[in-house]
């Protein structure tokens, strides 16, 4: 649910890997974002809305991800699918760190983007990138 | 009573206006920071600009020494996430949350949330009742204990019609509470008979609604 930069890349990723996926989205042209060989279905409406999920295959499906860009949307949809239609793995992203921390103690499944980009991030200024994954940097006096 | 309303639409602005009125401590929450403006004028310091399910927010509110949370902004996921924060977070006694589409009432209560308000179902319901001709109407749903209210307008072909209470075989979980007949309000004893024009207020239990409606309508 959200086909935004993450939710279009997940999408794909599956796709690609033989799973079947729906992406629901409120706006068409989010759709845009997929893969161009996408082969999965996209259901426009929303997430929150049980029979936009519904038609989305949710009764059937072995996990749910919520990743629009509202908090608020995302923990209700991940609670729907939890607990109305009991989808065995239902992950959240909850961009505030307190709403965050409040559902993980409820029982979902959550990400939160804030505080892991905030961590990488501090990493590299703190301790230069010692602990951190290899992301793109600079080597001090490596030439690029 | 301290009140937190979060959401300064319609309903939020009268809500507060009401509340306010009835002399209870009201704090208005409401994102647009030009409402906010506009209302501090009309309601004095008792308004907030913020977003009502940031935990930040609440706590400057005072929400832990709230009485009440009611959300009431149009969006039903803000409003869910409103009043989940408030219990959670601040163990508010009370939670109360407006709901725009009538299908997620049973779902905010199955996530905890006390009183849901669905305005689109009041609005329905009125509209039902006020549609003539309808025999049958279900006036309120007790949600707490499951039962419901309905009038049913009696018809000279109505099964009880010219029947007394007692030989009318209600089913189980219903009784029929009033009997309204012209200007008249009837409590029913087991010797008062039915008549045709008759209105009568029965309490039933939500399943037996069905079988009620086929007993009394022809």
């Amino acid at each position: 649910m959200g086909c935004g930069r993450v939710g279009a890349r997940i999408a794909s990723i599956l796709d690609h890997s033989g799973h079947d996926v729906s992406v629901v989205d409120v706006e068409p042209r989010a759709f845009k974002r997929l893969a161009p060989d996408f082969g999965g279905d996209t259901i426009i409406g929303t997430g929150i809305d049980e029979d936009v999920l519904r038609s989305a295959g949710i009764e059937t499906a072995t996990a749910f991800v919520a990743v629009t860009n509202g908090d608020n949307r995302n923990i209700m949809a991940a609670q729907v699918a939890r607990l109305v239609f009991e989808v065995p793995e239902v992950v959240c992203r909850i961009y505030d760190p307190v709403r965050e921390d409040t559902y993980r103690r409820l029982g979902l499944t959550t990400v939160c983007p804030t505080t892991t980009v905030s961590a990488q991030i501090l990493d590299h200024v703190i301790n230069a990138g010692e602990n951190a994954p290899p992301l793109a940097r600079r080597r001090p006096g490596g030439e690029d | 009573m301290y009140i937190i309303v979060v959401g300064g639409g319609k309903v939020g602005y009268y809500l507060t206006k009401t509340l306010l009125g009835e002399g209870h401590e009201v704090l208005l929450i409401e994102r647009n920071g030009d409402k906010v403006d506009t209302f501090t004028e009309r309601f004095g310091a008792v308004v907030v600009q913020g977003d009502g399910a940031e935990a930040a927010i609440l706590a400057n509110a005072g929400a832990a020494r709230a009485d009440v949370v009611i959300a009431v902004t149009g969006e039903d996921e803000d409003n869910l996430v409103v009043c989940q924060m408030a219990r959670q977070k601040f163990h508010v006694r009370r939670t109360i949350a407006r709901v725009n589409n009538p299908k997620n009432e049973q779902l905010f209560r199955l996530l905890g949330i006390d009183v849901t308000v669905s305005q689109t179902n009041y609005i329905l319901n009125i509209i039902e009742q006020s549609i003539p001709d309808r025999s049958f109407i279900h006036l309120l749903s007790l949600r707490h204990a499951d039962l419901a209210i309905i009038e049913a307008t009696i018809a000279e072909n109505s099964p009880v019609a010219n029947r007394s209470i007692s030989e009318i075989d209600l089913p189980v979980d219903c009784v029929i509470a009033a009997i309204a007949r012209g200007p008249h309000l009837i409590v029913p004893t087991p010797g008062t008979e039915v008549q045709p024009g008759d209105e009568i207020i029965a309490v039933t239990h939500r399943e037996q609604e069905d079988e009620l409606r086929r007993l009394l309508v022809a």
